[in-house]
């Protein structure tokens, strides 16, 4: 049933994603691919941190990990599109298998130093393998042109907004489901108390390394719509202020929340551009104007700590949180208090977009 | 029994992601102007009766930002210069250069927002090897002229693949062979080693190097990458195989730490150093900053002095030329702020190239105009060389002068040299003269 709801959500939401992206000029087409692109990567990293309780700062790795393999395919084996999308996650998905073995055994800032490392070491192999990946000017990848029966002037921006799009709303739909599952259960239980979760018989190791799989996948298949959608993969795209990026619109969106995930996604990348064109348009001075992008994102940040901890997920709840029964908002909550505070745990419930 | 928050929470976020969407769309379009009354019209996206639009990615933060982050705003004062003494047949130019951080995904969104968006006439003088590559696929299949890339990449000069798409700079081939052939005749029989940034720049530039010195000289080849700045091994190496001619295509923090880790090895080759890496002022900034950090003080113009090193624009230190005056003017006017060195008068030199081309491109051009304009080619303007432009070459600057570095500043050692990137091409003495800035500062039609 949540299954079939979920769908029946995607669907709607489908629609009007096609419509709107008719409406919309090329411009905004582009960066409603990318808005649908991020969210997939910070739908991925809200799981990991917010239902499974571990950091990753190495998120953008995963991403690089797609978007190169997405790349070698397309140049070398010429793979269908939905092939080539799906490789690219599973590929993401086997490096997370690894850092995620090696990972299960860390915890908090320990975890996150190793996962810094790999943001820091992983682009650099580019630069290294200049033969395979292309160094520093990393690979070009091949325009995936609309088909055919969409007719010869359907825009290229508006194809890869609907690339993006379906596979964000596929996505959102699994993890939803996957929230919503045994799975999603085991992970909030071994996030709020690992003794009590080993004690109830789940495998907690197994389910740590689960997250960070199923978290580099989602990166990945980022890494790979990003490939598709900017028509070229270098390292200067994944650097560790990538895996900052996601990990803040995770935080700004709300932790564990896939709508937040979502938020998070529009504010990383409508906000700086957003911000350059009203700085711009009042005359201030380019030294200035370049620079105040950063400064709004670091003000957004701050204000959305300080005033929403639940990030603007946590304040639309809010906002329209008392039409539900508080009984059946923490039906699936937590249990019991949490040891320590783990993220978003009042509301770690939000599964579901 | 989760049925109802779920259901709720579906619809809300359908909801609240549409709502977003709609306001992400009631951004302003870009602007399109009529021309009617006078001959002006606005023959092109960008171009209005009144303006020329164009557009720009610069790396105005990040690592690559100090230095080349003035590049941009001293187009920009050239541009005002330009605008405060009639324009372009009386269009003003607008130059809308946008922050990409230096990074490639960032590039491919500002350049999209500035030809879909913003609807730009031209993208003028966007910086970086890998940044522009990410876009140059883009601008062409858009058909958006791609004009004055700043990089030496001999990547932009294709002009079946990429037709929009313009070099400007000495590209490092043709750099890498004037001071290839400058070596060969200088220290003939010298044992050279080579230090040289793992990409496109640093092969490039020994690609070009080893068309004119002779192989059996180069005793030792190393290469860095700029993200690891531990060089000792490599000026070990350097020193072993007793390299007394250090060729060093690098940029100027290597530069810079070539010289130093030198020092402290007590190796003092001669260096011969390419333009980009040798920029004296910023040189001698970073072996004081370097040094300092190290606990030592060092003399930076002192440490400078003997570099080898070529330049294609007017050097700096010449204070009576036609050029250099020009643009110390417009910077003290228009551009006060930003220190007047290499980069300000890069900026200079392309914004006045571009002019020259607009004005080739007729009163109401086309973007088609353009590229043709500049594929009949440009005379040559602030360049102590022509450029090569023509329907089947794209490079731009084609020679430069070899130098040396005396107290802070560059002086030509020799005549002007040029060449073309082939291996059989020879590198010759250019027997035209260098042209003298026009007195208005304005190129003629």
């Amino acid at each position: 049933m949540t299954l079939l709801r979920h769908l029946g959500a995607a669907i709607v939401l489908a629609v009007i994603l096609g419509l709107l992206s008719v409406a919309l000029n090329a411009f905004r087409d582009y960066q409603m691919a990318q808005v649908a692109l991020y969210a997939v990567a910070i739908a991925g990293l809200t799981v990991l941190v917010g239902l499974s309780g571990q950091i990753s700062i190495g998120n953008g790795a995963f991403m690089a990990v797609g978007a190169y393999a997405a790349a070698l395919l397309l140049m070398h084996l010429a793979w269908p599109l939905a092939a080539v999308l799906a490789a690219s996650a599973a590929i993401a998905a086997l490096a997370g298998l690894a850092v995620g073995v090696a990972a299960a055994r860390l915890r908090g800032p320990y975890l996150a130093g190793v996962t810094l490392m790999l943001a820091v070491a992983l682009p650099s192999l580019a630069t290294r393998f200049t033969g395979v990946f292309g160094g520093d000017q990393g690979l070009a990848v091949n325009i995936s042109t609309p088909p055919a029966f969409l007719g010869t002037n359907f825009p290229l921006t508006r194809w890869q907004a609907w690339i993006s799009c379906a596979a964000a709303l596929i996505v959102l739909v699994l993890l939803a489901n996957l929230g919503r599952s045994r799975i999603g259960r085991s992970w909030r239980a071994v996030r709020d108390d690992e003794t009590a979760a080993a004690l109830a018989g789940l495998n907690v190791a197994a389910l740590r390394v689960l997250a960070f799989v199923v978290s580099a996948a989602c990166a990945g298949l980022a890494g790979a719509l990003l490939g598709i959608t900017t028509t070229l993969v270098s390292p200067g795209s994944f650097t560790v202020t990538l895996s900052i990026t996601l990990l803040a619109g995770a935080v700004l969106g709300g932790l564990g929340s896939l709508a937040g995930a979502v938020w998070g996604s529009l504010i990383i990348v409508l906000v700086p551009t957003y911000v350059t064109d009203v700085a711009t348009s009042h005359g201030l001075s380019s030294s200035v104007a370049a620079n105040i992008p950063i400064a709004a994102y670091g003000v957004v940040l701050i204000a959305v700590i300080l005033l929403f901890p639940d990030g603007i997920q946590g304040l639309v709840r809010r906002l329209l949180g008392p039409a539900v029964p508080v009984g059946k908002r923490r039906e699936n909550g937590p249990v019991s208090t949490p040891r320590r505070p783990a993220p978003a745990s009042e509301h770690s419930e939000e599964g579901a977009p | 029994m989760k049925r109802s928050p779920s259901r709720r929470r579906v619809g809300v976020v359908a909801a609240a992601a549409a709502l977003a969407l709609v306001a992400a769309a009631c951004g302003s379009s870009g602007s399109k102007g009529s021309g009617s009354g006078t001959s002006n019209t606005a023959s092109a996206p960008g171009i209005t009766k009144s303006q020329i639009l164009i557009g720009s990615h610069q790396p105005l933060t990040g690592v690559a930002a100090p230095g080349y982050s003035d590049i941009a705003p001293a187009a920009n004062a050239y541009f005002e210069y330009v605008d405060h003494h009639g324009g372009v047949y009386g269009r003003k130019i607008t130059y809308h250069y946008l922050d990409d951080a230096y990074d490639p995904a960032k590039t491919v969104s500002v350049v999209h927002q500035l030809v879909l968006q913003n609807n730009v006439y031209a993208i003028f003088n966007g910086l970086g090897t890998p940044t522009h590559l990410a876009v140059v696929k883009f601008l062409n299949s858009e058909k958006v002229p791609d004009v004055f890339v700043a990089s030496g990449c001999d990547c932009w000069n294709n002009p079946s693949a990429y037709p929009q798409t313009f070099g400007w700079q000495l590209d490092y081939i043709r750099e890498g062979k004037i001071l290839g052939a400058y070596i060969k005749q200088h220290f003939a029989g010298k044992k050279i080693g080579y230090f040289y940034q793992n990409d496109e720049f640093g092969q490039d530039g020994v690609k070009g190097l080893d068309m004119e010195i002779p192989h059996s000289q180069v005793v030792s080849r190393q290469s860095y990458d700029p993200t690891n700045i531990n060089i000792a091994p490599q000026v070990a190496a350097l020193k072993a195989a007793g390299a007394q001619v250090v060729v060093s295509f690098s940029i100027p923090d290597f530069t810079a730490l070539l010289k130093l880790i030198s020092l402290k090895l007590s190796f003092s080759p001669q260096l011969v150093v390419s333009n980009v890496g040798a920029d004296p002022t910023t040189l001698a900034g970073l072996l004081e900053a370097f040094a300092k950090k190290g606990g030592a003080t060092v003399n930076g113009n002192q440490l400078t002095q003997g570099i080898i090193t070529d330049g294609y624009l007017p050097s700096l230190g010449e204070a009576g030329n036609s050029w250099i005056s020009l643009f110390k003017k417009i910077h003290a006017t228009y551009d006060a702020k930003a220190p007047l060195d290499g980069n300000v008068l890069y900026g200079m030199a392309a914004a006045y190239t571009f002019v020259q081309a607009m004005l080739k491109a007729g009163r109401n051009p086309t973007r088609a105009d353009l590229v043709s304009a500049i594929n009949r080619g440009l005379p040559q303007g602030p360049a102590i060389a022509p450029y090569a432009y023509s329907s089947s070459d794209h490079d731009g600057i084609t020679g430069a002068y070899v130098g040396v570095i005396k107290n802070g500043i560059i002086v030509p050692k020799g005549p002007v040299m040029t060449t073309d990137t082939s291996p059989s091409g020879a590198v010759t003495t250019f027997s035209g003269a260098e042209q003298a800035a026009p007195a208005s500062g304005i190129p003629s039609p």
